[in-house]
């Protein structure tokens, strides 16, 4: 009861380091550049430069505090495009079969010249990883760059979702997730890649790595442990004139 | 959600449209002639003219017939076919009341069914929604064929069917207000799985991702104050059920007794029916720290 | 089961060609790819060659598109026919436009050139127009760097011959600990992302400082929330951490630094407190293999950091024991200045024992082998892998200079600058102060001024001072109020000018600058002193010339305008003599090009420069018969040389385009930089890459790229002595004294060895939160307000508040509060943010727009929501009562002090719109489309 590919040969998809994500928003410009220029319909923008400016974007960055028990809070920056779910509840509610999954490589797409615009698909994602274009009517969704990362026009290093071409932070990797040999896979592997609403069943195929440890350097009365540095601001001596003592003592050494 | 006029009132009179057909198919009221003509097509203005409402929800309506393909999967596409269905059946059926004088029984049966599994597929384009813990119950197909059933019985004159009918459809109607207020809450999905920092805290929104606007603030986070919705609802169980009820109860001016009563039943319908929209929580919300 | 798929064409074709240019969203300069279809830009994106982005773009450089494309660009020449501030004017012809500012300009020249005060703003071409400014003669030019960091570059510049800034940048590929103050975006903004990207692989330590946290804060593995204008504090207490458990690099400082020179000891002396030197002015140290008297840079010399030397009565002393005697003391424990920073001692002592450990217990040695300035050869360079940036969050304070010097000392006391994994210079940096020009402000009518206007003072006689001892400059820029002024004082032109302090001009020229809004302190005052008559009714500033591409709130200001094209329609050149786009370990240039041609009638400014300066007949704009000299910038791009051999641009120089740095002109030049991708760069040697200010085989590499003219090592200065020099005055040596009024200001805040003063809390006593500004990454300044893509991003800002204010106020996120300075008050919406400094309340920078500017629609949210946090800020500081005029500058340099702001905040009803609201101004271009959906391939 799906018209989801049973396997698909490889799992592309992006994995995104919230370590590392500065909040530049670079890969939403660059994405909202290609894909105007590229895949189906441009990204059109209503009231570009009045009162309620809104346009399609396929790629967006959110940014949460969080709020640990003891400590200051963190900030995160939180990119979000679509996860190319493994069972994408998107293409299931399609009415006309517009919305698909690709079987070669996962990559979820929007048939534009199949799409009645019914939304329903945009409903059925958890993520909000889908836009309905308001001048064409027709729905909108990472393409994962199909259009970049096949291009024999393009040069072989450039054939890459142009978001993660760009990101100046490093902070998004694309690669087959289905392989795990693939550099992406490892960095999931090593780093703890999560995936997002796993409770909604969606098996999305582009990971989150969790930001690291934060605030861990901290006096030994803040965090309660010993202070493993203490013995590295031993003073020489104290007072201008012992350092001045110390001084000569040490300099003899040299 | 966005509560769309479209689809509000799409969903709302093709239930009642086809709930009526639904009754007309087991010959209640067992009418021919003329007066089987004025039922039908007082059922077809209301199932099809939902229908037609609804395409003006699509990006792409030229395209419609597209959504007949992939009825393996879609709910939507299962709609497409069921309403076709049974409004071809029906009308077969309704040939044969007025113009022949004769009830065809099997086709009437056919019909019914698939009337009440038009209504049916339409509730699970919802009920399907994983993302819309309000909608994602067994209650909300109870909630529309209940509404759609006494709806119909209400139409076709039923009058003592209509009155426990409408008494049902009211109970099931609060149940599922009920079971929706808590369905969020319960279907663990929340802003630590959303995005899976709640091993370092609790979280919350900071800035959004754009000051603009964009398609889904419009469409999935419509957010209605606690107060303005108990108070909806009260109107809506009202006037759906309770106001039906007296009136029909009423032993003067019966015709216009039923009339008003359909009058306001199809109201508290659709307050009820812009409530379920305005009051669904998509999930996509919590992104955006609208939830 | 029923699987299909459509057929799809994964090979489209991405453009007809690829035209490599520069970005100009921002000041870092990336390398761009314009695809171009059908003659018209369809997409941009990094170009993976070019050294300063490797392929990465930021947002604004993706969303160039939609600046190049913008409905606010200006279409042709204007003048003015309603009165100022109005927006109405007159579209003219160039012709008539260079007329009139021929007109306007060439009596002054002959008559008194300094009647005109030129001054450019975030331009990358100031060599070009200060070069023009002194053709003209007046001394009144500086660009923008006195309200942006100049304290940064200043003190870095005197301190160890090179800022932070865009001047230098950590050794990415080896640091191990990384500290970052004060620093939002930068101008660096591409390779610091890509920086911090390597850190973050190899698992290395990034510490935020910074009372905000978020962006490069919040990936910070920790993040010190600072009070603002501590910073000074702060480090200066991580270094008397570091002087007291001796972790300090004695060899490097006995090497490397002036802590071995000697110094006038006797508070009697008038000396007291300068150097010993020699004859040849060079400095003296004790060698310490022979105990004897030296210049400090003999071969086999072994500076002595703690030996003292009697001469004629007169004890000297190494800098490093007055270092010793400073910052030893109490004052400077982390205990002392804990609350002040709003950081627990223990936890500042972390920090130093982190920085200790990582300097000395994570050492490295690179296999370069290199020879020294006294010819001492070294197997291996020794990497100390700790590394420091810092941006306008220190300088942008009246204590700024102080602050960034302390940074420096902090760096170089770990021996960690120009070492691997420490702080490096990029080319043509290290150059220390006194290689750098002079200020020079002789003014001869109809003659050329006598020298470069802006430059590095080393003393009372280096001021730009009449023979009264009045300012020369209208900035007042290298006087007592600020000897150090580096850059100018751009933000006290327009202030000065209104109040003929100290004297009326007449023709304000200025470039790319909105400076009647977001680039002013205290806007609303700037707009009433832009358009103020005198008895007579004619303007106060009776003429204003500017040159903007777009339709700006300052553009409604002008009498005249001259309109520019887009980044992308013009020649521009990033030179080496400029601000370049070197790397650690490269010099390099770059050029832009018209990849388009200008559909409208606008021309690129210095193109309509060169025709001005032909007008008005200024040397070097001339040739021998009166005849235009360069046709337009390429032009002069191409054919100028500063010295024999040495232009703008340093690539492919020679008549055969072979020649790197020195070389004749190239008529073929630019094309070659079009071939080359728009950039060219000459990478260092592999022995030349570390140690640059003492390594010989850099010294040569330098000289052979025409950096210097020849080899000059020199120490670097932990003991700042041309700050002495004004103390000395201050006390009443030499013949050039400061008014008695700055006497004691002078005293307290130029001392030789950085200190912490706080910044003049005079008039602000009940404003106790600190209000700061931050740049978005993905907005630039006001002008990426106009931008389709960048403004859905960010179209208008909130004040943010820290978690407790917000409950001691009673606010809730979308509520609005007065906020008010001692100067102004605003209206705006308020936000809650927790990772914030609990003394400190923020916003986004100039998201805020005046109604009728940059072609948005007058209900805009920039309008009604957006505000800027300029209305609290003012130029002077709050009246003394004693007539003057004070500055909200650094006492040193004169850097606006933007974040000194402090203010009180209110719970108030929400207004219709933010306030204060500006009455509108007209536009002068066509109204905006609606909605946009554009493809130019289709
Ligand atoms: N509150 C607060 N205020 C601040 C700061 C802060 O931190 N807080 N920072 C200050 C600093 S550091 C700076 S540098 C200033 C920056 O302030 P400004 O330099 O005023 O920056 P912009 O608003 O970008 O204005 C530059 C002008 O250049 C024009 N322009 C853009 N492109 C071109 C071009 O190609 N040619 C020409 N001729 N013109 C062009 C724009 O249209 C605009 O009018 O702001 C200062 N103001
Ligand atoms: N995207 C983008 N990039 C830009 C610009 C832009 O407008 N947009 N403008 C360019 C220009 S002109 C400039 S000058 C540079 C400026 O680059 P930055 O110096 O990065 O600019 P600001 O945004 O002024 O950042 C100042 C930072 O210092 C912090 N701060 C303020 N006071 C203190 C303090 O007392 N101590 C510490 N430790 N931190 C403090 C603030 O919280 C803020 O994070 O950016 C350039 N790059
Ligand atoms: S993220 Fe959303 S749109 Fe993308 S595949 Fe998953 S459900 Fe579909
Ligand atoms: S909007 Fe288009 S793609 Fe989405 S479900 Fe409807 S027809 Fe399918
Ligand atoms: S992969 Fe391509 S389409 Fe998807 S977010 Fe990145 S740039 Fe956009
Ligand atoms: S470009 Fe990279 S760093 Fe910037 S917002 Fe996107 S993922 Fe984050
Ligand atoms: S940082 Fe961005 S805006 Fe600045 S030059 Fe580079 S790409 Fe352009
Ligand atoms: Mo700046």
């Amino acid at each position: 009861m799906t018209t989801l590919p049973q396997h698909t040969d490889r799992k592309l998809g992006l994995v995104i380091d919230l370590d590392t994500c500065v909040g530049c928003h670079a890969c939403v410009i660059s994405c909202k550049g290609w894909n105007t220029e590229n895949y189906g319909a441009p990204l059109s923008d209503q009231s570009a430069y009045g009162a309620d400016p809104s346009g399609t974007f396929l790629n967006r960055v959110h940014s949460y505090e969080v709020q640990p028990e003891v400590g200051t809070a963190h900030l995160v920056h939180f990119p979000k495009s679509c996860l190319h779910c493994d069972d994408a509840p998107c293409v299931t509610v399609c009415p006309t079969g517009a919305s698909y999954k690709r079987v070669e490589d996962g990559i979820v797409l929007v048939n534009e010249s199949d799409c009645i615009g019914c939304g329903l698909c945009a409903w059925a994602c958890p993520y909000g990883a889908r836009e309905m274009d308001v001048a064409e009517g027709v729905m909108k969704k990472c393409t994962l760059c199909v259009d970049r990362i096949y291009n024999e026009n393009l040069p072989e290093e450039d054939r890459e979702p142009a978001c993660v071409r760009t990101c100046p932070a490093n902070a998004r990797h694309f690669g087959d997730l289905a392989d795990p040999n693939s550099a992406v896979s490892q960095l999931v592997a090593e780093r703890g890649g999560v995936d997002l609403m796993p409770e909604q069943g969606t098996k999305p195929v582009n990971k989150y790595l969790p930001p690291r440890a934060r605030d861990q350097l901290q006096g030994p009365e803040d965090s309660g442990e010993i202070d493993v540095l203490a013995p590295f601001l031993a003073p020489v001596d104290t007072g201008p004139k012992g350092f001045l003592g110390w001084l000569d003592r040490t300099l003899e050494k040299l | 959600m966005h509560p769309a006029p479209s689809v509000i009132l799409f969903s709302s009179l093709s239930g009642l449209g086809f709930g009526l057909l639904a009754w007309l198919g087991i010959g209640l009221p067992a009418v021919t002639g003329w007066v089987a003509f004025v039922f039908f097509t007082l059922a077809y203005l209301l199932a099809v003219g939902g229908l037609i409402a609804s395409m003006f929800h699509l990006g792409h309506p030229e395209r419609a017939l597209k959504a007949f393909t992939q009825w393996r999967s879609s709910w939507l596409s299962r709609e497409a076919w069921a309403s076709v269905a049974a409004l071809l059946v029906m009308a077969a059926y309704g040939a044969g009341l007025v113009f022949f004088d004769a009830r065809w029984w099997p086709l009437g049966v056919i019909g019914a069914a698939l009337s009440l599994l038009t209504v049916l597929t339409t509730s699970m384009i919802y009920t399907q929604m994983k993302t819309v813990p309000r909608w994602h119950s067994l209650w909300t197909p109870a909630n529309f064929l209940s509404l759609s059933i006494a709806g119909g019985a209400l139409l076709a004159g039923q009058v003592t069917e209509a009155m426990v009918l409408l008494a049902l459809a009211g109970v099931v109607q609060i149940v599922t207000w009920w079971q929706g207020d808590q369905a969020l809450a319960s279907s663990g999905t929340d802003m630590a799985t959303a995005t899976r920092l709640g091993d370092i805290g609790s979280v919350r929104a900071f800035e959004p991702p754009h000051t603009g606007s964009n398609y889904l603030l419009r469409e999935f986070v419509y957010v209605l104050g606690r107060k303005h919705a108990a108070k909806l609802r009260i109107i809506a169980i009202l006037l759906m059920a309770f106001v039906p009820l007296l009136l029909l109860l009423s032993p003067v001016l019966h015709h216009l007794a039923a009339a008003l009563a359909v009058l306001s039943h199809a109201a508290g319908v659709l307050t009820a029916r812009w409530l379920f929209f305005a009051q669904a929580e998509h999930v996509v919300g919590l992104y955006y720290g609208k939830r | 089961m029923t699987h299909s798929q459509p057929p799809l064409d994964l090979s489209p074709k991405v453009s007809d060609e690829v035209r490599k240019t520069t970005c100009y969203m921002c000041a870092c300069r990336c390398g761009i790819n314009v695809h171009m279809k059908k003659g018209k830009v369809a997409y941009i994106e990094g170009n993976r060659d070019h050294p300063v982005n490797r392929g990465v773009l930021c947002a604004k450089g993706s969303a160039g598109i939609m600046q190049h494309n913008s409905p606010a660009r200006l279409r042709n020449p204007m003048k003015r026919v309603g009165p100022r501030g109005s927006g109405e004017f007159e579209a003219i012809s160039w012709k008539e436009a260079l007329q009139i500012a021929t007109d306007w300009l060439a009596p002054l020249r002959r008559e008194a050139p300094e009647k005109l005060a030129f001054f450019t703003g975030r331009d990358q071409s100031q060599s070009f127009t200060g070069y023009w400014a002194q053709q003209f003669g007046t001394p009144n030019y500086a660009a923008h760097g006195g309200f942006c960091s100049v304290n940064m570059a200043t003190a870095g510049i005197y301190t160890m011959g090179g800022a932070f800034w865009e001047f230098g940048q950590p050794d990415w590929d080896h640091t191990k600990l990384f500290m970052l103050f004060g620093v939002a975006e930068d101008h660096d903004s591409n390779p610091i992302k890509m920086g911090l990207a390597k850190l973050k692989k190899r698992g290395a330590r990034v510490i935020g400082v910074n009372p905000i946290r978020t962006g490069y804060n919040a990936i910070a593995d920790d993040w010190v929330g600072i009070t603002p204008g501590t910073d000074g504090l702060f480090i200066l207490s991580l270094i008397h951490c570091l002087m007291k458990a001796g972790k300090i690099d004695l060899d490097y400082l006995a090497r490397y630094t002036d802590a071995p020179v000697l110094l006038n000891s006797d508070p009697r002396s008038p000396d007291y407190g300068l150097q010993m030197q020699d004859e040849d002015g060079k400095a003296l140290v004790i060698d310490r293999t022979t105990g004897k008297l030296t210049p400090f840079d003999q071969p086999g010399v072994r500076p002595d950091l703690a030996a003292t030397y009697r001469s004629a009565g007169v004890t000297h002393r190494p800098v490093f024991h007055q270092m010793a005697e400073q910052y030893l003391g109490e004052d400077y424990t982390p205990e002392a200045v804990a609350d002040r920073c709003g950081i627990p001692a223990p936890r500042i002592r972390a920090i130093a024992s982190e920085l200790a450990r990582v300097a000395f217990d994570e050492a490295f040695e690179l296999d370069h082998a290199w020879t020294d300035f006294r010819g001492e050869h070294h197997k291996t360079m020794t990497g100390r892998p700790v590394s420091f940036h810092a941006m306008r969050g220190i300088s942008a304070h009246a204590n700024g200079f102080q602050t960034a010097r302390a940074l420096h000392v902090l760096q170089i006391i770990l021996g960690t600058v120009e070492v691997p994994g420490g702080f490096r210079f990029k080319p043509p940096y290290p150059k220390p102060a006194t290689a750098h020009p002079k200020p020079h402000c002789k003014v001869t009518p109809g003659a050329p001024l006598d020298g470069p206007h802006l430059g590095f003072v080393q003393g009372p006689e280096d001021l730009a001072l009449e023979p009264d001892g009045s300012p020369t400059r209208i900035d007042k820029a290298f006087t007592w109020e600020n000897p150090m002024s580096a850059h100018g004082l751009m933000h006290m032109v327009i202030s000065n000018a209104h109040a003929g302090d100290p004297y009326k001009i007449d023709t304000l020229f200025m470039y790319m600058a909105n400076m009647s809004w977001n680039s002013s302190m205290n806007p609303g005052g700037v707009m009433e002193m832009l358009t103020d008559t005198d008895e007579s009714g004619d303007y106060v500033i009776p003429r204003i010339i500017y040159s903007d591409a777009y339709s700006s709130e300052m553009v409604a200001y002008a009498d005249l305008i001259l309109p520019d094209t887009t980044y992308l329609e013009r020649h521009d050149c990033i030179s080496l003599l400029d601000r370049p786009i070197s790397e650690a370990d490269a010099a390099a240039d770059a050029i832009r090009w018209p990849v388009v041609q200008p559909n409208r009638d606008v021309r690129g400014f210095q193109s309509a420069l060169c025709d001005l300066g032909a007008k008005l007949g200024l040397p070097g704009f001339v040739n021998d018969d009166g005849s235009q000299k360069y046709k337009d910038y390429a032009d002069y791009i191409t054919h100028h040389e500063r010295r024999p051999g040495v232009g703008p641009l340093a690539g492919f120089r020679g008549k055969d385009g072979t020649k790197a740095g020195r070389g004749e002109a190239n008529p073929e030049q630019i094309d070659c930089y079009i071939e080359n991708g728009g950039f060219f760069v000459n990478h260092i040697p592999d022995g030349a890459r570390y140690y640059k200010p003492w390594n010989a085989a850099y010294q040569d590499w330098a000289v052979g790229m025409s950096l210097y003219d020849s080899p000059q090592p020199y120490l670097f200065s932990l003991y700042a002595e041309p700050l002495r020099r004004f103390q000395l005055a201050a006390e009443g040596h030499g013949d050039r004294q400061p008014p008695d009024h700055l006497r004691e200001r002078i005293k307290q805040t130029m001392t030789p060895l950085p200190s912490w003063y706080e910044s003049d809390p005079h008039g602000t006593q009940g404003y106790d939160i600190h209000a700061l500004t931050q740049r978005p990454m993905a907005m630039y300044h006001s002008w990426g307000g106009q931008n389709a893509w960048l403004r859905q991003l960010h179209g208008h800002n909130p004040l943010y508040l820290p978690t407790a204010l917000m409950r001691e106020k009673g606010l809730h996120d979308g509520d609005w509060a007065r906020v008010s300075s001692p100067h102004g008050e605003i209206t705006v919406p308020v936000k809650e943010m927790a990772a914030l400094n609990p003394k400190t309340v923020w916003t986004w920078n100039a998201i805020g727009k005046r109604k009728g500017a940059w072609a948005l629609e007058k209900d805009a949210p920039e309008v009604t929501k957006g505000f800027l946090l300029n209305h609290l800020i003012h130029e002077l500081l709050p009246a003394k009562g004693d007539g003057l005029r004070w500055a909200n500058s650094d006492p040193i340099t004169g850097q606006a002090a933007w974040f000194d702001l402090k203010v009180k905040i209110e719970k108030t009803d929400a207004p219709a719109e933010s306030k204060p609201q500006i009455p509108p101004q007209r536009s002068p271009v066509p109204p905006p489309p609606k909605d946009i959906a554009w493809k130019v391939g289709k």
